[in-house]
This record gives C-alpha cells, sequence and structure tokens, in this order.
C-alpha cells in the first residue's frame, strides 16, 4: 500500500515509516546542496538565521537545470546525498526532518536520524523530467549567486520516494542488496 | 588539402550537446527496455519502468533527461590533411558548448577553480581531447558527462603478476563501492594498459562504444560477458535498491604497457550514457 505523506512531516508519521515503505511526498521542501550547505553551516557558526525555518522541515538535494518560459521548473532529479553528509547531523538535531537524495548515508547521519527521528528518502536517480512534474510551485529564496545551487523552496504534489533510512536506522541499501546477491563460491 | 571553419564546429557540438541530453542513442534505449523485461525484483522493474517514462517525457516536452547535463566532454578526430580556418579550434568548441548549455536549457555545472568554485555560468570550459587522424574528415563526439557517476570512477596501478584475477577484482571493487551513488543501473567503461592517464582515457572511450558491442580480441570479449555477469550477480539493482540488473553494459579497452605495469580505469556511468556524434 502506498502511503501519502505530507510535508512538513509529523513526528507520528515519521515515526510510523519504515524502510522499504514506498510513499508519496506532498507539500512543501526546500533545494539545498553542496554549496548551500557550506553557507548554512556557516551561518549557524557566526549565530545568523538559516534562510528557512529548520524545525520539522525537509530539504531536497537537488540543483535543477533551467526552466523552459512558463513551465515551473527544469529537470529535477536528485544528486548524492552523502556530499552533504558533513554538514546533516547538525542541521537535524537542529530539527531537519526529512531528507531527499539518493546513495548512502554515513554512519553519523543515520545516528542523528535515529536520535532526531528523521527520515531519509530516495528519489529514483536519473529520473529528472519524470520527478520535474510534481514539483508545482519553485521560488528562490536565498543565495540566488549560486544559480542551480540556490535555496529553492517548492511545492510538491505526489513525488515518489522510497524511505531509505528510517527512525530505527534501518537502512535499506544494506537489506536490499542481499536478496538478489548471488555467491561465487 | 581541405579547409574547415571553425564555426561549423561550434553549430554542430552546440547541436550535440542539447541533442544528447534529451535523447539517448538508439543502443541504451534498446539496452534499458531490455533490461525491464529480464529485472526479477518488483521494485528493480517499476524503477526500469520509471526511467523508461522518464526518456519519454525528456524526448516529448524537451526537459533534460537527467538534471545533471554534465561536464562536456569532447573528442575530436582531425584528419591531418584539414585545414582548421576562422577562429582558435578549441576557442570554437567552447563556444558551441556555450550555445547548446545556454541556448538549450542546460544546466551550468562548471566551477572555474577546483578549490575556489565560482561557477562559470555557461558550461565551459569543455574537457577536449584531440587526436590528429589519417584524411581529410572531422569526427566529433560529444559525450555530456554526468558526475554523480564521475565521482565513483577508479583508477589501480595494479602489479603484472595480477594479471586478469587483479582485473576483475578492481572493477568489481568499484562498482561495489559505486552503490546506489551512481544511479544504477550501470554502463561500466574499463580501459587497462597505457599509462596512468591513458588508462582513465581508455575508460572513457569505452564508455562511448555501443552497448552490446563486443571487443574483437577474444579474451577481452570473454571479460566483458563475465565482468556483465558477475556485476549483476552483486544483486545492487536499479537504484541500488536490490535487483537482478545491476550493468547494462561492460566495454573494456585495451593498449600497450610498461614491462612493470598493468594500470586498471574503471569509469562508472549511470543509464544516461550521453554521447551524440557526426563528421563534417
Amino acid at each position: 500500500m502506498n502511503r501519502n505523506i505530507q510535508l512538513p512531516i509529523t513526528e507520528e508519521d515519521a515515526l510510523s515509516l519504515n524502510a522499504g515503505d514506498y510513499v508519496y511526498l506532498s507539500g512543501i521542501i526546500y533545494t539545498a546542496r553542496d554549496a548551500a550547505h557550506a553557507r548554512m553551516s556557516e551561518a549557524l557558526d557566526q549565530g545568523q538565521e538559516l534562510p528557512f525555518e529548520i524545525k520539522g522541515s525537509a530539504v531536497y538535494y537537488m540543483g535543477p537545470s533551467p526552466a523552459r518560459e512558463g513551465r515551473v521548473i527544469g529537470s529535477a532529479g536528485p544528486t548524492t546525498a552523502s556530499r552533504m553528509d558533513k554538514y546533516t547531523p547538525r542541521l537535524l538535531d537542529k530539527g531537519l526532518k526529512a531528507m531527499v537524495g539518493k546513495g548512502r548515508r554515513s554512519q553519523a547521519v543515520i545516528d542523528a536520524v535515529v536520535r532526531d527521528h528523521a527520515v531519509y528518502f530516495a528519489a529514483v536517480g536519473g529520473a529528472g523530467a519524470l520527478l520535474s512534474k510534481c514539483i508545482t510551485k519553485a521560488e528562490v529564496i536565498a543565495y540566488d549567486d549560486l544559480g542551480t545551487e540556490a535555496i529553492r523552496r517548492l511545492e510538491i504534489r505526489d513525488f515518489p520516494a522510497i524511505v531509505v533510512i528510517d527512525t530505527k536506522g534501518n537502512n535499506l541499501y544494506d537489506i536490499a542488496a542481499e536478496k538478489y546477491c548471488v555467491s561465487e563460491e | 588539402m581541405r579547409t574547415v571553419q571553425v564555426s561549423e564546429i561550434s553549430d554542430k557540438i552546440k547541436e550535440m550537446c542539447v541533442r544528447a541530453n534529451h535523447y539517448l542513442a538508439a543502443d541504451m534505449e534498446q539496452a534499458l527496455r531490455q533490461s525491464a523485461k529480464e529485472e526479477q525484483s518488483p521494485l528493480g522493474r517499476q524503477i526500469l519502468e520509471q526511467l523508461q517514462e522518464n526518456l519519454r517525457i525528456a524526448g516529448e516536452d524537451q526537459i533534460p533527461i537527467c538534471q545533471d547535463t554534465g561536464m562536456a566532454v569532447v573528442f575530436l578526430e582531425i584528419g591531418q590533411e584539414v585545414q582548421l580556418i576562422g577562429g582558435y579550434l578549441e576557442d570554437a568548441v567552447n563556444e558551441g558548448v556555450r550555445r547548446g548549455y545556454t541556448e538549450g536549457y542546460l544546466r551550468k555545472s562548471v566551477v572555474k577553480d577546483p578549490i575556489l568554485r565560482e561557477n562559470t555560468k555557461d558550461n565551459t570550459p569543455a574537457v577536449i581531447h584531440t587526436r590528429i587522424v589519417k584524411g581529410d574528415k572531422v569526427r566529433i563526439l560529444v559525450a555530456p558527462k554526468g558526475f554523480g557517476s564521475e565521482n565513483m570512477s577508479r583508477i589501480f596501478m595494479l602489479k603484472p603478476a595480477e594479471g586478469l584475477d587483479g582485473v576483475r577484482e578492481a572493477v568489481l571493487t568499484a562498482v561495489r563501492d559505486a552503490g546506489p551513488n551512481a544511479c544504477p543501473p550501470f554502463v561500466v567503461g574499463v580501459g587497462i594498459g597505457g599509462d596512468f592517464e591513458k588508462c582513465a582515457l581508455l575508460a572513457k572511450q569505452a564508455l562511448t562504444r555501443e552497448a552490446g558491442s563486443h571487443s574483437e580480441i577474444p579474451y577481452v570479449k570473454e571479460l566483458e560477458e563475465e565482468l556483465l555477469t558477475k556485476i549483476n550477480h552483486l544483486g545492487i539493482g536499479p537504484g541500488g535498491l536490490g535487483g537482478t540488473v545491476t550493468a547494462l553494459a561492460v566495454n573494456v579497452n585495451t593498449y600497450p604497457t610498461h614491462i612493470a605495469g598493468l594500470p586498471v580505469a574503471v569509469n562508472m556511468c549511470c543509464h544516461v550514457n550521453r554521447h551524440a556524434e557526426c563528421t563534417i
């Protein structure tokens, strides 16, 4: 049964999700990748406000291609999340509740996901055109000079995603390959 | 002696940058279609079908297949009887990339300095490989390379004694370590031989070979087939979420090397293996 999950995600929803659950995400999510994370980290170091309310928020690791006239956004698939691992535990401790990306996360991120009751979702890597159709609104809210790496506030509807790391610390990438791994011995 | 205006090279490169980012070559589309039929995991099959749907949307609605429209890698083969006129070749190549990425709504993903990291805003410069060949033609191949997969690529300087076993182990290590990060299903380009940088170049060139094509050298063809099977046995699957299709193709290119060396390069690519070519 594929669930509809509203973003920002509630504590109740986060706790109820399990690694392997296929969901459709709707609501508000903020894009941020390498450069934006570096700036946000520096902002926290300087005691400054972050560009959006971090508590309860969702982040999509994504830098879009430019939108043609009349379109909301260009191609918009996930980027490799592990590049943001360095910055993530701190953001999770500050209240970041959901992350959408692709690829493995570090143990430090997994530990923070568990202690902060957050969820890490994977979107299908390489499906940028298809995923762009699930974005109904996009506006740059910070770091405009970063171009594709600016922070964008997105409104998404029925965006397909899979729970990779749940609040219990289960990791789909660890579990999934075992079933189809053929021993060479 | 034949003259070629470099502006013609710019025009062709512009067109190919845009085309390569909206349409996969027939061999890649076919490989993806075939894989969806073979995949045993229901979730894996669903993902492969979504990837095919994605290709359809990309072509029809003119949205790039992947938002990472890549760093432009351009291979040029210039016939030695050609005289290039109207400007400097490399400027013309970059002009083609600039126009393709700007007018074609492609992402600007290049920074001027690897540490200072200011975006160049036009996806230049390209990575350019130029060879002088016999004849009077100019052959151009544009292969935009995304960095999700590029970041998972590896070079191993093996000892000759490690032999074919060592090569196999190196490729499987690179693929295992890549896992979900390089967006499986993969196309794996392998270079064996040469020196440090030649080896890597062999691997990148291997990616531009047709999926399903094989080396003419019997043991290399066998290696390509064997590696594809072994990689699929890893169970990584589409999106790294488990399955029987982890790679669509493994292409191996070889070159003479030093008596003390066995360089092996593994250039990872995802299923969005983009290349467009033309001959002037």
